[in-house]
């Protein structure tokens, strides 16, 4: 410190031999040492770094350094992709995934934020349903697909169901987990001022775990993306999933791209509906 | 209407199965109207005593009794915790009509209660506001409103304005005394703080530590209204003095204990 101090401004408590430094006056300005971890959005290079992704796509396939059996050009998929909605194509497909996807997810959804307050709020519920949660939660769904034929046939009930399993674990853990975290301080509130336990319930413990819940469907929907494809790959004969692996079968590269730009639109849609939503049924969020 | 706490026992077991005396023998009586303050160092078991009082804990033994009542229209208390508690997902308005919706009051009664109550407390304006929007002070405020709001027999204050700033604090007691002075609540009220006991009690009952026995109760002849100014008078400052000289090696004590 002794070597910062300015001559001449030794104070009593300086004591002598500071006060006698008689090496010339420096000056250092303190700067921000934090500058480095400011986050900025820089739009602009996020949009062009995609543009030029694409630029040198295309570029690649216009000059025909890969045949476009493997690699075609974005601007063929985007045709490709015109024509089928002209021809109303497309829409068969993304109709019967939607299809799947909804009822699958719905059930899904209801039962296990059921389930998953059960769990949360009843001992009985959680000593029975936990060690079962816990072993079948690892299995991975499309492994039961085949079983799920087996027993509920070919058709829809077996997609259905396969969709609506996957969706089911992250649902039921979510809430259960949004339910037991409720602050124990409200319910107490909650109590004081009448509450009985079914009201509180409803009142207290499903708004505390609706964080919780979103957080579930935002997982939920992802998965069932996921399986909607897989199921149809295996057995179907619309879907997505049966889109992508016929044009595949059939070395018709764009199409499938095209399938799978769809995958890609609807998980951003899907995503996006829920965040609407999340901000609509939880407006106390900050 | 008078509430008798008599020979209140609470014995904790820890989690390595040892048992913790927490209150030991509690004998208090809350009358019509009165103004009860509990003071004690911490872990004398205060807010366990007003926990058992609401309900919210079982006594080992002993038991609270609620005399002369004469209907079971009215809830017997209401508390207001330290934490606020306030619902975050329901508006001031929504939270203090809480009491009376699980009452099961018509809509018309229940705005008219929380119109009531909203100005009383002196948020008029925020009806709309949810909790996050609204300060330390003003969060406090509201769930004043919605403990009054479901018309108690007993008031429970648990600790109301230990999370608060000092400034915020010292105004707040002074609108309390106000509200407890228009409304003749009954009221138990928890606190460490021996100022604010003085400065809102009718009476203090001094706590001692583990285990909480009721070490001596204390009138406090001051008039009422009671405003700040009150807290420079000599005769305040010699019954915080006196309250002080009771605890304080107690107070002591608790600062060198390890946590059980």
């Amino acid at each position: 410190m002794a070597a910062h101090s300015r001559p001449g401004h030794g104070g009593p408590d300086r004591g002598e031999a500071v006060s006698r430094d008689r090496r010339p006056l420096t000056e250092t300005v303190v700067q921000d040492k934090t500058a480095f971890m400011v986050r900025r959005e820089h739009r602009l290079i996020s949009f062009l770094f995609i543009l030029g992704l694409f630029g040198v796509w295309e570029l690649i396939a216009r000059l025909g350094l890969v045949s476009p059996l493997f690699l075609p050009a974005p601007s063929a998929i985007l045709v490709t992709g015109y024509k089928m909605i002209l021809s109303g194509e497309v829409f068969h497909h993304i109709g019967a995934s939607l299809w799947r996807i909804f009822w699958g997810f719905s059930c899904a959804v209801i039962i296990g934020t059921f389930v998953g307050v059960l769990l949360g709020f009843f001992s009985v519920a959680e000593s029975i349903g936990n060690p079962i949660i816990a072993s079948t939660y690892p299995i991975p769904k499309i492994a039961i697909l085949p079983l799920l034929i087996l027993w509920l046939g070919i058709g829809e009930y077996s997609k259905i169901t396969v969709i609506g399993l996957g969706v089911f674990f992250p649902m039921v853990i979510n809430v259960y987990t949004g339910v037991r975290n409720a602050d124990p301080v409200l319910i107490k509130a909650a109590i004081s001022l009448g509450s009985n336990p079914q009201r509180i319930i409803l009142k207290v413990i499903l708004p505390s775990a609706l964080p919780m819940i979103f957080a579930g469907l935002k997982l939920g929907i992802g998965i069932a993306l996921l399986l909607v494809v897989a199921a149809e790959m295996i057995a179907a004969d619309a879907g997505i999933g049966f889109l992508i692996l016929t044009s595949a079968d059939l070395m018709q590269t764009t199409k499938l791209m095209f399938g799978i730009s769809l995958l890609s639109m609807l998980g951003l849609i899907f995503s996006w509906l829920i965040d609407r939503l999340e901000k609509l049924c939880i407006p106390w969020k900050k | 209407m008078r509430v008798v706490i008599e020979n209140i026992s609470k014995t904790f077991e820890d989690g390595t199965g040892e048992h913790i005396e927490a209150l030991r023998d509690i004998n208090l009586s809350n009358e019509e109207n009165e103004f009860l303050v509990v003071v004690g160092p911490s872990g004398c078991g205060k807010s366990t005593l007003l926990n058992i009082v609401a309900g919210l804990l079982p006594a080992t033994s002993g038991k609270v009794v609620f005399e002369g009542i004469p209907d079971e229209s009215r809830p017997h208390t209401a508390v207001v915790f330290q934490e606020f508690a306030l619902f975050p997902w329901r508006t001031v308005e929504r939270n203090v009509v809480y009491g009376p919706e699980e009452r099961g009051l018509p809509r018309k009664e229940r705005q008219e209660i929380a119109r009531y109550y909203i100005d009383l407390v002196g948020l008029t304006g925020f009806e709309k506001k949810y909790p996050h929007q609204l300060s330390g002070g003003m969060k406090q405020r509201v769930s004043i409103a919605r403990a009054l709001a479901n018309d108690p027999w007993l008031l429970l204050m648990d600790e109301p304005f230990s999370a608060l700033d000092a400034q915020t604090r010292t105004i707040m007691q002074g609108e309390l005394s106000q509200i407890y002075e228009k409304t003749q609540k009954s009221v138990l009220y928890i606190t460490h703080n021996i100022q604010e006991a003085v400065f809102l009690g009718d009476r203090v009952a001094v706590l001692s530590r583990r285990p909480g026995r009721v070490e001596r109760i204390i009138p406090i002849d001051l008039p009422r209204p009671r405003e700040e100014h009150i807290m420079l008078e000599p005769k305040f400052l010699s019954y915080v003095d006196q309250i002080w000289q009771h605890i304080r090696g107690q107070a002591m004590e608790a600062l060198t204990e390890e946590k059980p």
